[in-house]
């Protein structure tokens, strides 16, 4: 790719998504008239369509120069879990998307999620 | 759980939030929904690779339903090339000239809806950007999401691409017509990778070059129009304004 580094990063869904976590961040940050941040916890499902890698490469990029610029993303992940939509039971991840028991389409119940979870601030004593 | 975190550091403090990273997007989305909502709109979501023949299907279907009221959103890293086709082949069309980004979101969709008589329409069709990942994961307000896969792409690319495949109403197999030069096409194969993908999979073989299933999903478009709740049809003053200076 004829691209630096950084430009490869900015062409992935993750840079939106972490400038996105980063202007949230710093409303929380203000909100609570806090100084910096300490950390941030994300949880990145399994099928969410986020790469864990780049998105924690675009969090150190993006960071510089913000309230997080010494903040560590600590970064969760959660499984996919599939459920029947008409009996309720398990559908396992691997095979067809359909009820073993009666053949009802299953839907995702867990991991298809991005969650911001925490952040954790230093606020000056008043 | 206490305000502090309980470190026993007065200054440390932690909040608990559980949003979604997307939040700021979904609600723009949910803003579009409600716009399409109130005139009664269908908006559907079109991606796929670059090159898996997206816009030559919309030209084609432009052409076979030139009485109906089509318009089109076209998403586009640097160029208007997809929107002047489509505009040629007689839909209104829109480019959206997303510059690096890779996927189009639902602020890029509204700002381009100034640039449509979108009310106009009665099926909108958003052309995504070129792309199996990054357009999954945003909600553009659309009502459908179709992918196309071309036959050159291999059968495997749902199971590559889990998320896009997962989230599609419709799976669009393009360039059937090249089949017959491609003797080691599986097609149970990339029916097992559907079905490993979509809670109800559907897919249509079609060809923009023959005409093949092109009836299927003009068909499946009707279905998914006549589903749609009556227009609800509030007027929204904001979207006439900027209208105006287009012309």
């Amino acid at each position: 790719m004829p691209q630096t580094e950084g430009g490869t990063v900015r062409t992935m869904h993750e840079y939106s998504l972490v400038t996105a976590l980063l202007d949230r961040v710093e409303a929380v940050a203000r909100e609570h008239g806090a100084t910096a941040v300490s950390a941030v916890r994300v949880r990145v499902g399994e099928l969410s369509g986020v790469e864990l890698s780049l998105l924690a490469t675009a969090y150190e990029l993006a960071r510089t120069d913000t309230l997080c610029a010494t903040a560590p993303l600590e970064l969760l992940t959660e499984p996919a879990r599939w459920e029947c939509t008409a009996c309720g039971t398990a559908v396992a991840a691997d095979g067809p998307r359909r009820c073993g028991l009666c053949g009802a389409p299953a839907r995702l119940v867990a991991g298809g999620e991005m969650l911001l979870e925490r952040v954790e601030m230093e606020v000056p004593d008043v | 759980m206490c305000e502090t975190c309980g470190c026993g550091d007065p200054d440390l403090v932690s909040v608990e939030l559980h949003e979604s990273l997307l939040a700021s997007n979904d609600r723009m989305a949910q803003h579009n929904r409600e716009h399409f909502g109130e005139r009664g709109v269908l908006a559907i979501n079109l991606m796929g690779s670059p090159g898996s023949g997206k816009t030559a299907l919309l030209e084609a279907t432009a052409r076979a339903l030139a009485g109906h009221r089509l318009g089109a959103l076209s998403g586009d890293l640097a160029t208007d090339n997809d929107g002047a086709r489509l505009r040629a082949a007689g839909i209104p069309a829109a480019t959206i000239t997303t510059g690096s980004a890779c996927h189009l979101d639902a602020r890029l969709v509204h700002e381009a809806l100034h640039e449509l008589a979108w009310e106009e329409v009665d099926t909108l069709f958003v052309e995504n950007v070129g792309n199996l990942v990054c357009p999954a994961i945003y909600d553009l307000g659309q009502q459908a999401n179709v992918v196309a896969l071309s036959v050159t792409e291999g059968e495997d690319k749902p199971l590559k691409y889990p998320v896009i495949f997962r989230k599609a109403d419709l799976v669009l197999l393009t360039k059937c017509d090249l089949l017959p030069h491609l003797p080691g096409y599986r097609m149970e194969a990339l029916e097992a990778a559907l079905a490993a993908t979509m809670p109800v999979p559907r897919l249509v073989r079609c060809s923009a070059v023959t005409g093949e299933g092109l009836d299927e999903w003009y068909a499946w478009i009707a279905a998914r129009r006549a589903e749609l709740p009556p227009a609800t049809g509030k007027r929204h003053h904001h979207h006439h304004h900027h209208h105006d200076h287009s012309g």
